[in-house]
């Protein structure tokens, strides 16, 4: 029996320990938001928090996971950093085909939680793990940038005046 | 994608023939239908559950609350459609924006692209062949609902207009859509409608943000991958060990070491390969770890990547067959001549979502969830296998994880092996791919070789341009061979040549289309990938041989195409050309038509312990009509950033008929760190819009090469790019 936690529920499982948190979370739990894209931690799609630590969860067996927290993307936003940078997703129109997009976004919550004001070299470090194929790059660091309070958010488009339209 | 049947309606020599033949064959078969019917089938009795709709056609519904439900023909994944198909409707319906959903449509006959005659997502047209549909849609609803209304209100419907949502009437009447939702789904849809004046657009056109992105960025929206038990139970998964190479067959199955693992429940045979299907991923892809397969190779491929660049080569020699007939005789004699001879390799998709696909049994039919740009081809496909009647699949179309032309393969593959499984099975299941399932999994970008030759005069005018291309046809085998192959021609292999707007003097080109049974697709913007890559750079390699900067010398080319002429210089201008980069830094520009659009890039690069940087790309795009700035900005970006991972790092190589790639640390993508800074410019005043999602693929490959020539004096003519 592995105890943890998921989102703040408690977990107690007797599901096989070398089955990776990823499986256990899509599988066990049908929490979905957490993708696979890989499975050997090379593109991050699958980065959820253990302990606060931005965690590839396709190569970490929940076997090691007794007693930890794990974050996933489905709560991310109820911590005020997590919701800035879901907020600053949205005003800088960063996702496209969306997959690797919680892993991008839980990537730099942990980023931003750890380094309020991060430069772009630091941004780099932290992000350059997450793979995105419709190459939402520079929007991901425009929407740091916003959510650390660097740079001010994209301004909601303008609606252009509304014509009455005759029958 | 975005893709596909990017087909000959685009850009390819024979475009008026090819389009024209496959509408009258669609036609033939019943598959072109474009119109307002209703729903037929399982979907009514969705529809009837949900609220009352109006007006009682495929497209939209407006609820008694008055939200407006828009059902997106097309595949969602990534370029859009969820938000700009329904900003057409809205733009007609005038209605609240803030009202307007969006939901994928299942496969279904009234969805067909209007040039395709199927319901497929491709070749760049997604937005171009729904942009009058979907206006006439809302068009409709709107005037149904002003008739409506009228009646209740017993006025003139002329003395009745709307505005944001809201019916108005004589005197200040004023009521909201839903309040005549059910009294104008009563009513018959008009047989005709007037469109706005583009003048008069108040959506279209403006910069909208998408309908799609809440749910994706907090973990919500649904992808194929995430069907559930939830959402059928009992749902089982399988993953697939899949012949080690091209044609094998299994020979014999050792399932003793699988049979009774915790959570295995089948060992399927299927005719690509062996499923294990268990109660989840992890025990299934155990399974498969430890099933045994012996395979016969007899008719497998046992081709290596070297040995087809040889074979390419000897290929060469022959005379191929005839894509440009001009006469290149002047090269021989030319004042000056420059020979060049061009690799690109086979390249895989990689979409950031494996393929996976949902199959469920039941009753007297099939139900089936999968992220699939060919959705009406692949319920089709999955019929015939099931023994049912293509009307007996109901097929619902999920978000997809990218796609970039895999999910549209006239095979069907990863659909029938999944309708295999749970027929055999008989139980729901959900494949999913493996990371290494997908790039070892065939249905690739061909690997072609390219050989120039081209002629100058003494004052450095092309006198002569004789061109050969070698490699595989995408579209010899299906079931577009008879509309898009032509005399030997397949039109997606020389595309971006034969029809290039350069008016090029004594241009010819030839094709020498292999069989190597390596399974090949069409890949984010098709054959304009390697051509885009040949014709750019040599031109480029041509000014330098006329000592003439590359903008100039393009230009004298370009008289009869003022719009490639516009773009290419919007270009110059936006990026300083003719300024001097900094120390360090090379310059290079390309400009390419395709998909209906001229995109243009100059990219900045440096090179960096022998890796090249690029660090800056100003992107001019002339796609018409524009419908979401947004979005073409974005899909931009996406088209150069997809280009660099090919022309930076992408390639798949055979040895001995095995793929030697497997995941993302041998078959690198662009990386965050190593996207460039970018702008994008657009040169607008169309009245339709063209294509935009692959567009900006063809001209980045060429202007890195061309910059890294302009820092180093080394021509770059094979893909993946070496300093």
């Amino acid at each position: 029996m592995i105890r943890f936690s998921v989102n703040g529920e408690r977990i107690e499982t007797s599901v096989a320990g070398d089955t990776p948190l990823l499986w256990f979370l899509r599988d066990n739990l049908e929490l979905t938001g957490t993708k696979f894209g890989c499975g050997m931690a090379l593109c991050g799609a699958c980065t959820v928090h253990v302990n606060g630590e931005p965690t590839r969860a396709c190569v970490t067996p929940i076997s090691t996971l007794a007693g930890k927290k794990v974050t996933t993307i489905e709560v991310i936003g109820k911590s005020p950093i997590g919701k800035k940078v879901q907020d600053a997703w949205l005003s800088e129109d960063v996702v496209q085909c969306g997959y690797c997009q919680s892993g991008q976004i839980m990537a730099a919550t942990a980023l931003l939680t750890k380094t309020k004001a991060p430069s772009d070299a630091q941004i780099d470090a932290a992000m350059s793990g997450n793979i995105c194929r419709c190459g939402t790059y520079n929007r991901v660091r425009a929407a740091i940038k916003v959510a650390a309070g660097a740079s001010k958010p994209a301004a909601a488009p303008a609606a252009k005046p509304a014509a009455k339209a005759k029958a | 994608m975005k893709q596909l049947a990017r087909n000959a309606s685009v850009s390819t020599t024979s475009t008026a023939t090819s389009r024209r033949d496959f509408l009258k064959a669609s036609a033939a078969t019943g598959g072109l239908v474009i119109g307002f019917n209703l729903f037929t089938g399982n979907r009514i009795a969705h529809a009837q559950a949900a609220p009352p709709v109006v007006p009682p056609n495929a497209f939209l519904r407006i609820a008694r609350d008055g939200s407006v439900t828009v059902q997106v023909k097309h595949l969602e994944f990534g370029q859009g459609v969820m938000t700009s198909l329904p900003m057409m409707v809205a733009e007609e319906l005038d209605c609240d924006w803030s009202k307007v959903r969006s939901e994928l449509a299942p496969a279904a006959p009234q969805y067909a692209h209007t040039m395709f005659g199927m319901q497929i997502t491709g070749g760049s047209s997604s937005v171009v062949n729904s942009f009058t549909q979907m206006r006439t849609a809302g068009a409709m609803a709107r005037s149904m609902l002003i008739s409506a209304a009228a009646a209740q209100w017993k006025v003139d419907p002329a003395q009745c207009s709307t505005a944001n949502g809201s019916v108005i009437g004589p005197g200040g009447r004023k009521a909201g859509f839903g309040e005549f939702a059910d009294a104008a789904n009563a009513l018959k849809a008009p047989e005709k409608v007037a469109l706005k004046d583009a003048r008069d657009f108040r959506i279209i056109g403006k910069p909208t943000r998408r309908i799609d992105a809440p749910a994706k960025v907090n973990g919500t929206a649904k992808f194929g991958l995430d069907v559930t038990p939830k959402m059928i139970p009992n749902l089982h998964t399988a993953v697939v060990k899949h012949p080690p190479m091209f044609g094998a067959r299994v020979a014999k199955i050792d399932a003793s070491k699988v049979n009774g693992l915790p959570g295995v429940t089948h060992v399927v045979q299927i005719s690509n390969g062996v499923a294990v299907v268990a109660k989840n991923f992890w025990a299934a892809k155990k399974g498969r770890d430890l099933l045994q397969v012996t395979w016969d190779f007899t008719n497998a491929s046992k081709a290596s990547s070297a040995d087809l660049k040889k074979a390419y080569r000897d290929q060469m020699q022959k005379p191929g067959a005839v894509a440009k007939a001009g006469n290149a005789d002047a090269v021989k004699t030319a004042a000056k001549s420059v020979t060049a001879e061009y690799d690109v390799p086979f390249l895989a998709h990689a979409p950031m979502e494996p393929l996976n696909c949902t199959v469920e049994f039941k009753g007297d039919g099939c139900e089936i969830w999968v992220g699939s740009q060919f959705q009406t081809v692949d319920q089709g496909a999955a019929a015939k296998v099931a023994g049912l009647k293509p009307e007996q699949v109901k097929l619902n179309t999920m978000i997809a994880g990218g796609g970039f032309g895999r999910r549209a393969n006239p095979a069907s593959d990863y659909i029938i092996e999944a309708v295999e499984i749970a027929k055999e099975a008989k139980v729901p299941v959900k494949t999913v791919w493996t990371r290494e399932d997908d790039i070892k999994g065939g249905y690739y970008r061909p690997m072609y070789v390219h050989k120039v030759s081209a002629g100058l005069d003494a004052a450095g005018k092309i006198v002569g341009w004789d061109h050969t291309v070698v490699g595989q046809s995408i579209i010899a085998g299906t079931p577009f061979e008879p509309f898009m192959v032509k005399d030997g021609v397949d039109a997606t292999s020389v595309e971006g040549i034969a029809d290039t707007p350069y008016d090029i003097p004594g241009m010819r080109a030839t094709l020498h289309s292999t069989k190597d049974g390596i399974p090949s697709l069409w890949w984010r913007s098709v054959g304009h990938t390697h051509t885009a890559f040949v014709m750019e750079t040599m031109m480029d390699e041509l000014a330098k041989a006329a000592g003439q900067d590359p903008v100039e010398f393009r230009r004298g080319y370009l008289a009869k195409h003022p719009r490639v002429l516009k773009v290419l210089n919007l270009a110059a201008e936006k990026s300083g050309w003719g300024s001097k980069p900094a120390k360090g830094v090379g310059r290079g520009i390309a400009v390419h038509e395709s998909f209906g659009s001229v995109c243009a890039h100059v990219a900045d690069v440096s090179i960096d312990k022998g890796q090249i940087k690029v660090l800056r790309v100003v992107s001019v795009i002339d796609c018409g009509l524009v419908v979401n700035p947004l979005t073409v900005t974005a899909q931009v970006e996406s088209a150069t950033a997809y280009g660099l991972s090919a022309a930076l790092y992408g390639q798949v190589t055979l040895k001995d008929g095995e793929v030697e790639q497997s995941n993302f640390h041998d078959y690198p993508v662009l990386r965050l760190n190593e996207m460039p800074k970018m702008e994008v410019h657009f040169v607008e005043g169309g009245t339709m819009p063209t294509g935009v999602g692959e567009p900006g693929t063809p001209p980045v490959a060429p202007a890195v090469a061309n910059a890294v020539f302009a820092l180093t004096g080394k021509r770059l003519r094979e893909m993946p790019f070496k300093v």
